[in-house]
């Protein structure tokens, strides 16, 4: 057995061993992504082999928070791609309003940032009040953060910059206050989100969307899962309802590509069928 | 007169400050024919989408184009990192792309493309480090190198900021230190055995 062949096996066996006593499914994730993971936990965790990993994450619940952690890719920011915003504004907001009530879903939101951006844009368009917004992930860390709304000050000014480009009609700084060397996002735009631990491979539809966020989390699935979460998607958006993937991610050969159309395909904004 | 019968399968080229001048010299001098895939890390501002490939494509005989997620690498291809992203390649030999934190201030990281191409090419592989201002590329570089890999970079005194290849030269035993007119030449020589 090669080297190689012999680390794919180790591998395997840890990510079972994971999901059969945690039931944490990293299975079929892209293994470029989890490998580079795995081995930058080994390094700061001196750790020679990665099959010593599996006894270390099967007893000691300490270690596997820390390995789960690692492996999670939870990075982040505020209007990410602004002109992806500012698309959903010029070419999205219209069709929304014609809906007395809007639920938006933003599946794999990490600490938040994306939700608070939209909070911000379906504020300003007056939309806000009657929207419910889920915002979902299975990292409870990156989840707890979100709920909070705090974030790190030395990122405002990049956010001011993307929330001008993503045709912001105000300040950024009118939607948070500074506190020391952090900014908390304000109570009105907190109060029709819900956050929740919602596991985008073992758990189900949870209701019917209008639009879903769905942004940088496909390129860590392999094709087999990444149909299996658009399936999941297809079944929770409501006809006529818009899907919004990460700027590298697209539904071009996917199982469900012949029931959307493209609205944007740089900004990758598809809309459902009726 | 190439003395070196090995068979490389894919170049990876590192570059930073000053790769947008570089680039196009060394690009341009690439023969048609050339049989095997380059990957290109440039650390270029994160909104510059896309602009990059056009850019080269207008001087380069090969195809440029920026890799896709899970797209399968092709011969004769030349594709471009996309802007904000870690660049990987899986075993199959198709992209895989990450939203990661940034490595040694840089996403793309040319370290991260170098250590996972190299894990997947071991020795079939040429690198190639040209001009930057940090020492993003030097670990990739040095780890392909232990793999059995070819590490060219280009001459610290012809490059428009030294750092990167020097640091390169620091830490790992590199091939060839080469000026920009000879390393076309060089990449041309070493895949003419897959023609
Ligand atoms: C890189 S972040 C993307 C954050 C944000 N959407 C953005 O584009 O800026 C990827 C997120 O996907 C989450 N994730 C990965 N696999 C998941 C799964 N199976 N179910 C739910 N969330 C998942 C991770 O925990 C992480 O927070």
């Amino acid at each position: 057995m090669s080297d190689s062949k012999l680390e794919e096996l180790e591998i395997r066996l840890l990510l079972e061993a994971v999901f059969e006593k945690y039931g944490y499914d990293f299975r079929d994730y892209a293994m470029a992504s989890v490998r580079r993971r795995i081995l930058s936990f080994m390094e700061i965790h001196k750790i020679e082999k990665i099959s010593e990993l599996i006894p270390l994450v099967l007893h000691n619940k300490k270690t596997f928070n820390l390995f789960i952690k690692r492996l999670s890719i939870t990075v982040t920011e505020m209007f990410r791609d602004p002109f992806v915003y500012k698309f959903i504004r010029e070419n999205v907001i219209d069709i929304l309003r014609t809906y007395p009530f809007i639920k938006v879903w933003h599946a794999g939101c990490a600490s938040g940032e994306e939700v608070y951006s939209l909070a911000i844009l379906l504020k300003e368009e007056g939309l806000l009040e009657r929207t419910q917004i889920y915002a979902t992930d299975f990292n409870n860390i990156a989840l707890n953060k979100a709920k909070e709304g705090i974030f790190d000050i030395k990122n405002i000014k990049k956010y001011s910059v993307n929330y001008r480009d993503a045709g912001g009609k105000d300040s950024l700084s009118s939607y948070y206050h500074s506190k020391y060397d952090s900014v908390m996002m304000n109570n009105e735009l907190k109060k029709n989100i819900t956050f929740a631990n919602h596991n985008l491979i073992t758990d189900t539809v949870f209701g019917e969307m209008h639009l879903i966020f769905c942004r940088n989390v496909m390129i860590y699935f392999n094709k087999e899962l990444q149909g299996k979460v658009f399936d999941l998607f297809d079944k929770s958006l409501i006809p006529r309802g818009f899907l919004c993937l990460g700027s590298k991610e697209s539904l071009k050969f996917s199982t469900i590509e012949e029931k959307y159309n493209t609205l944007g395909l740089k900004e990758r904004v598809y809309q459902k069928l009726s | 007169m190439s003395f070196n019968k090995k068979k490389y399968e894919i170049v990876v080229i590192g570059v930073s400050a000053g790769g947008m001048q570089i680039l196009p010299e060394i690009l341009s001098g690439i023969k048609d024919n050339f049989p095997l895939p380059v990957i290109i890390v440039n650390h270029i501002a994160p909104s510059s989408d896309n602009y990059f490939a056009m850019l080269l494509q207008e001087k380069c005989k090969l195809k440029v184009k920026e890799a896709d997620e899970k797209e399968l690498i092709e011969n004769s291809v030349i594709y471009t990192s996309p802007p904000n992203y870690h660049l990987l390649i899986e075993s199959d030999k198709t992209f895989c792309l990450s939203v990661d934190q940034r490595i040694n201030y840089a996403r793309p990281s040319i370290d991260v493309l170098f250590y996972s191409a190299s894990d997947v090419y071991k020795s079939r592989i040429i690198s190639v480090v040209l001009t930057g201002a940090n020492s993003d590329g030097a670990k990739g570089a040095r780890y392909i190198k232990k793999n059995g890999g070819l590490v060219i970079v280009q001459d610290p005194a012809t490059a428009y900021i030294e750092v990167m290849p020097q640091s390169v030269i620091d830490i790992c035993e590199v091939d060839f230190i080469l000026n920009p007119n000879q390393i076309a030449e060089k990449l041309n020589k070493l895949a003419e055995i897959n023609i």
